[in-house]
């Protein structure tokens, strides 16, 4: 995914001058063929994520579409301020492509994992989250993200993710992506948790539960009207995310079942990394494992809260 | 690095206690006016820097202040974005927006906050008072006109507290790698901050060698000298493909000499009709 998103930053910029690529100390020979075409808009430069954002600002002030690139936790969380007053406040076209979004990095531990970063960027005013599912879906991702207005993160996954979604759906922003119908339970679910969503739908199937289930690409702005619309009319709703359950797509989608007042028998769950640093190290699978962001902890989920949902209206 | 330039080379000893001309005393007097709209401001930061802007506004930049964003403009950004009474005095000066707007500085009609903001205030460059930002900004700026083959140049003006940021260095670092000679840095160097000297909190020195080991040319001047400042100004960038970094030593409330070096007025609120009488007639020189 990582791949594919960078030689699209490069295909893009061929065609449009105003784009220009930073890179924080990344891989040996990454974008190589930019900096060989385009040295005047590429900047390999150190690490130093606070000057590389406000860097990233000035140039996008001056009317540039800025590509920023490195690992997940250190473009989010080094530096935050620069985040929130360079490109929030100023609002401007700066797009930060951050690798490892969730527990990618599981091997290198708990300084790697970018487990919050959802939470803390959807703090910000003017910003917008993006967490494509696949390689498929950043393809069509990526040619929106040039004229799009305003700072937007983009949380890659680990890359060799299986193809999931299509081009049915002509891919925009800001939209929502039903991947199943069903009217027993929803199951919500951004980036690359869709596949546990979706091998949880199958299971549910095959025991007779009918569930929708909806990818929510874009974070922030939250679709919320069309979120509603299908969360009104389904009693059961669960959201699955490789995040933090504080601040991440779930607790948007807990904001939003929250104020709307539904019917007492609405019931709800969110499936994502309880508030721990992982304990362990192996891979992103294990630690998705351990904590409970799997196919079978979607279906548990959804056949307990049934369970209380009928018991309710007995 | 130019020989002919009336400048000292140490960083003690070098500002002048002579007199302030007209000009000087003027917009001075501006801040103060402007301080009865809200009775409140960081005076001291904003007195230091007065010479520095007003040199750059009459002299060095080139700009249209009723086209504010003008393509081939010079690029100016108060990084100290606690001192922006001295830089609303100037920009009202040079009609940038009516002076009216002084004095709503910090009320719920104006356009005038405690700090500058970008898009609100016309000849602001960026929003400035979180410290530790204004020079990857200016950065970003002198790197779009290389890549744009604009002559624009960026100057970008940071505080000597602002300096301890981490951020700053970082910045430093990268203008001396990319040898940004469009990018000049004018530090306002009162040697004072919120709690002490800079000396006690969180000393600089040795500051022009520290600039220049991160790839900068370094002079140091004294900030309230209109005639030395214009001097060391007028011929940056001062070496060939190196960005320039010039130390002004300035005296934090420089003008009104109960605030001069007096850390009460870093910053001061509920300011009272006798203060601001008091100020008015220190100024008058």
């Amino acid at each position: 995914m990582r791949k594919l998103c960078l030689d699209m930053v490069y295909e893009l910029a061929k065609e449009d001058p105003r784009i220009c690529f930073i890179g924080s100390d990344l891989g040996f020979g990454t974008l190589n063929q930019f900096r060989e075409e385009m040295p005047e808009r590429f900047f390999m430069e150190g690490v130093n994520e606070a000057n590389i954002i406000g860097m990233a600002a000035g140039l996008a002030l001056e009317g540039k579409v800025v590509y920023v690139n490195t690992i997940a936790t250190f473009i989010t969380r080094r530096c935050f301020e620069q985040l929130v007053l360079d490109l929030g406040l100023h609002n401007v076209p700066v797009r930060l492509i951050g690798n490892g979004g969730g527990l990618v990095y599981a091997p290198l531990g708990s300084t790697h994992l970018a487990i919050d970063d959802i939470a803390i960027l959807r703090t910000i005013p003017n910003m917008s989250i993006v967490a494509p599912a696949d390689e498929a879906e950043m393809k069509r991702l990526m040619p929106l993200t040039v004229d799009y207005p305003g700072p937007l993160y983009i949380r890659l996954g680990k890359g060799n993710e299986p193809i999931l979604t299509t081009d049915e759906v002509p891919f925009a922003i800001g939209q929502v992506i039903p991947m199943r119908q069903g009217s027993d339970a929803l199951i919500i679910t951004t980036g690359v948790t869709l596949q546990a969503a979706l091998e949880g739908a199958d299971e549910l199937a095959q025991q007779g539960i009918a569930a929708t289930v909806l990818h929510v690409p874009t974070v922030k702005p939250l679709p919320k009207e069309i979120l509603l619309d299908y969360i009104s009319t389904i009693p059961v709703v669960v959201t699955i995310e490789e995040h933090t359950l504080m601040g991440g797509l779930g607790s948007a989608i807990a904001e939003l079942i929250a104020e709307a007042n539904f019917s007492e028998g609405k019931r709800f769950k969110r499936i994502g990394l309880p508030d721990v640093f992982p304990d362990k190290y192996g891979s992103q699978a294990d630690l998705m494992k351990r904590y409970g962001m799997t196919s079978q902890q979607v279906v548990a989920a959804v056949t307990g809260l049934r369970k209380k949902q009928l018991a309710f209206f007995k | 690095m130019s020989n002919s330039l009336t400048i000292t080379k140490s960083s003690e000893g070098s500002v002048t206690h002579g007199a302030l001309d007209k000009r000087s005393r003027e917009l001075r007097k501006t801040i103060v006016k402007t301080l009865k709209a809200s009775r409140r401001g960081h005076l001291g930061a904003s007195f230091s820097l007065i010479e520095i802007l007003r040199v750059l506004y009459d002299d060095i930049l080139r700009y249209d202040s009723q086209n504010p964003q003008w393509l081939e403009r010079d690029r100016c950004i108060l990084s100290k974005g606690h001192g922006c009474l001295a830089l609303y005095a100037i920009l009202a000066d040079k009609g940038f927006f009516p002076e009216s707007e002084l004095d709503k500085f910090c009320q719920v009609d104006g356009i005038l906050g405690g700090h500058p903001e970008y898009g609100k205030v016309p000849g602001v460059e960026a929003s400035t008072g979180s410290l530790g930002h204004g020079l990857s900004i200016g950065i970003g700026f002198a790197l779009n006109a290389r890549i744009d083959k604009a002559d624009y140049r960026t100057f970008v003006i940071l505080g000597d507290g602002e300096s301890q940021e981490g951020s700053i260095w970082e910045a430093a670092m990268c203008a001396g790698k990319h040898r940004l000679s469009n990018l000049t840095v004018l530090m306002d160097y009162n040697k004072h901050q919120s709690y002490g000297s800079t000396t006690e909190v969180q000393d600089l020195e040795p500051l022009a060698d520290k600039w220049r080991a991160f790839g900068f040319a370094a002079v140091e001047v004294d900030g309230h000298d209109v005639t030395a400042l214009r001097d060391v100004l007028s011929q940056v960038p001062l070496e060939t493909h190196k960005p320039t970094a010039i130390i002004c030593h300035t005296i934090k409330g420089k003008g009104v000499d109960f605030a001069e070096n007096n850390l009460n007025w870093h910053h001061k609120s509920r300011i009272s009709d006798n203060e601001i009488q008091a100020m008015l007639t220190a100024l008058e020189g």
